[in-house]
């Protein structure tokens, strides 16, 4: 009788997820766009990618094993941020280039601040632009699609911001990526196959997405041309790495804002950002220093949008 | 004579004005970017601690407290005045590649923080012997920085090649690759005094 009136503290509803549960349904999520990076872009893609997840899951049991905290390598996290950090890479990139990414994603994006659920920053947005600034040279030269070897192309936003005219890359062609790019950006049919999964699972909420995206579109739209309200919107969506950015990377649980309000903020201010740094600034593509930027500034909106105490006024 | 060279070993590790003391990293920040230039501004900072110390230390009974500071500002800029000078005669290229720093010693926290926490309240030789440890310990702390820095940046030590082949990391180039760089070894510090404890 005494074993039955056991009371504990809350929450006392439990539900089958748990957090291995949810990062190793993301792995699988996001595995259809690096399929499709294979294809695209040859095996080159799929080492990238493998020696990215290993060198982040040595990264992680390494540094947690000398830091004597218990090793979660097995909750998947680790293997997100190799592939995220792999699929932000042109598939051609020298194989050390992948690991040292990994590890700086690994020790400086998330262990220094104290590992899993701690970290400020999404780690691998933290490898990507650490070697985007340290690397630029292999960082953004980009293989052709579809060619197999090494014939070097422009992305098209890089070709954009050149101001070459992009007559032969229709939006079918974006749309399958078929164009030079990152590696996991490129496929958008892939990235929202695995982005529909997470949805219908509830894993990540619609709003960061949708107003990420909306935002940036919007932006576009209207300052993306000489004149306003000519921009390309649909280009804009459907290149670069909006879609992966958006639907793997802005949705981070840790370095996001908790309350739906703070979440719309959250999304608008991506895509402000990225509309900025795509049509005004220094790079062709902005979605991972917006993320990033927002990622800083989520303590405060989680400050600003702090729900209402039931009863409190 | 053993109290002294306490002072003077204190400034190198146990209160390094740049990785315990937290002092002066405007400068740290700025110039870091190659050996030469750190020994530069090491030599530069320490002259002027030194000097400072000592006047400050000697005057210190004829300063009025509530003008204090402004006291030892005239004194500190005096110091790098001479500094500067000196350096633009004697070795014109670092003083460009260190710029506008020189002159900004005057407001180096670190030189004013020795002179109102140390100098005014300890007697000459005590106040050299800080200020000459306070020195060494910002030139040592230069050094290191900005040997990961330009090693990693350019893979150079004082424009040698060490590594041939060695792909530079430019971020360490960069001022944020020096926040890096300052960051990580503030906290391996902080690790090493924890561990003694």
């Amino acid at each position: 009788m005494k074993n039955n009136l056991i009371v504990s503290g809350s929450p006392h509803i439990h539900k089958q997820e748990s957090v291995p549960r949810i990062m190793w349904t993301v792995v699988l999520s996001i595995i259809p766009a690096g399929v499709a990076g294979v294809i695209i872009f040859g095996l080159d893609a799929l080492w990238v990618t493998l020696v990215a997840i290993l060198a982040a899951v040595l990264a992680e049991a390494v540094f947690e094993i000398w830091t004597k905290k218990k090793v979660t390598v097995m909750d998947g996290s680790a293997v997100i941020t190799g592939i995220l950090l792999a699929y932000n890479l042109p598939s051609n990139v020298p194989l050390w280039l992948p690991i040292i990414g990994a590890v700086f994603s690994i020790a400086i994006g998330k262990q220094v601040f104290g590992g899993l659920g701690q970290n400020i920053f999404n780690p691998a947005l933290v490898g990507r632009v650490f070697l985007m600034a340290s690397w630029p040279k292999y960082m953004t030269t980009f293989v052709k699609p579809l060619s197999y070897d090494a014939i070097t192309s422009a992305t098209p936003l890089a070709a954009l911001k050149e101001g070459k005219i992009l007559e032969h890359i229709s939006y079918l062609d974006l749309f399958l990526g078929n164009r030079g790019g990152c590696l996991g950006e490129v496929c958008i049919l892939a990235l929202l196959i695995g982005a529909a999964i997470l949805l219908y699972k509830g894993y990540i909420s619609w709003h960061i997405p949708a107003t990420y995206i909306l935002t940036t579109a919007v932006f576009v739209y209207i300052f993306g041309a000489k004149q306003l309200f000519h921009g390309d919107w649909l280009f804009h969506i459907l290149s670069g790495g909006l879609i992966l950015g958006a639907f793997f990377m802005a949705t981070d649980y840790v370095a996001t804002p908790l309350t739906v309000k703070g979440q719309v903020i959250f999304g608008v201010g991506c895509g402000l950002l990225t509309g900025i740094i795509r049509i005004w600034g220094g790079y062709p593509e902005g979605v991972s220093y917006a993320i990033l930027m927002m990622n800083a500034a989520t303590p405060f909106i989680d400050r600003y949008t702090k729900n209402r105490i039931y009863g409190s006024r | 004579m053993k109290n002294l060279i306490k002072e003077f070993t204190k400034g190198i590790i146990k209160e390094n004005p740049t990785f315990v003391l937290v002092l002066g990293l405007c400068p740290t920040l700025a110039v870091s970017v190659s050996v030469a230039n750190g020994i530069g501004m090491g030599i530069a900072a320490t002259f002027v601690l030194l000097g400072s110390s000592i006047i400050v230390s000697l005057i210190r009974d004829f300063i009025p407290g509530k003008i204090r500071i402004p006291c030892y500002i005239v004194i500190i800029a005096t110091f790098v005045t001479i500094a500067e000078l000196c350096m633009k005669a004697y070795s014109p290229e670092l003083n460009r590649s260190l710029g506008i720093y020189v002159p900004l010693i005057v407001v180096n926290c670190m030189v004013l923080g020795r002179a109102e926490a140390f100098a005014c309240k300890n007697n000459l030789s005590r106040s050299f012997f800080d200020g000459l440890g306070m020195g060494v310990g910002f030139t040592l702390a230069l050094i290191l920085i900005s040997a990961i820095r330009e090693f990693l940046g350019s893979g150079q030590i004082l424009g040698h090649t060490l590594i041939k082949g060695f792909e530079p990391v430019f971020i360490f180039g960069m001022p944020s690759g020096a926040l890096l760089v300052i960051g990580l070894l503030l906290g391996f510090f902080n690790l090493l005094k924890n561990r003694k404890i």
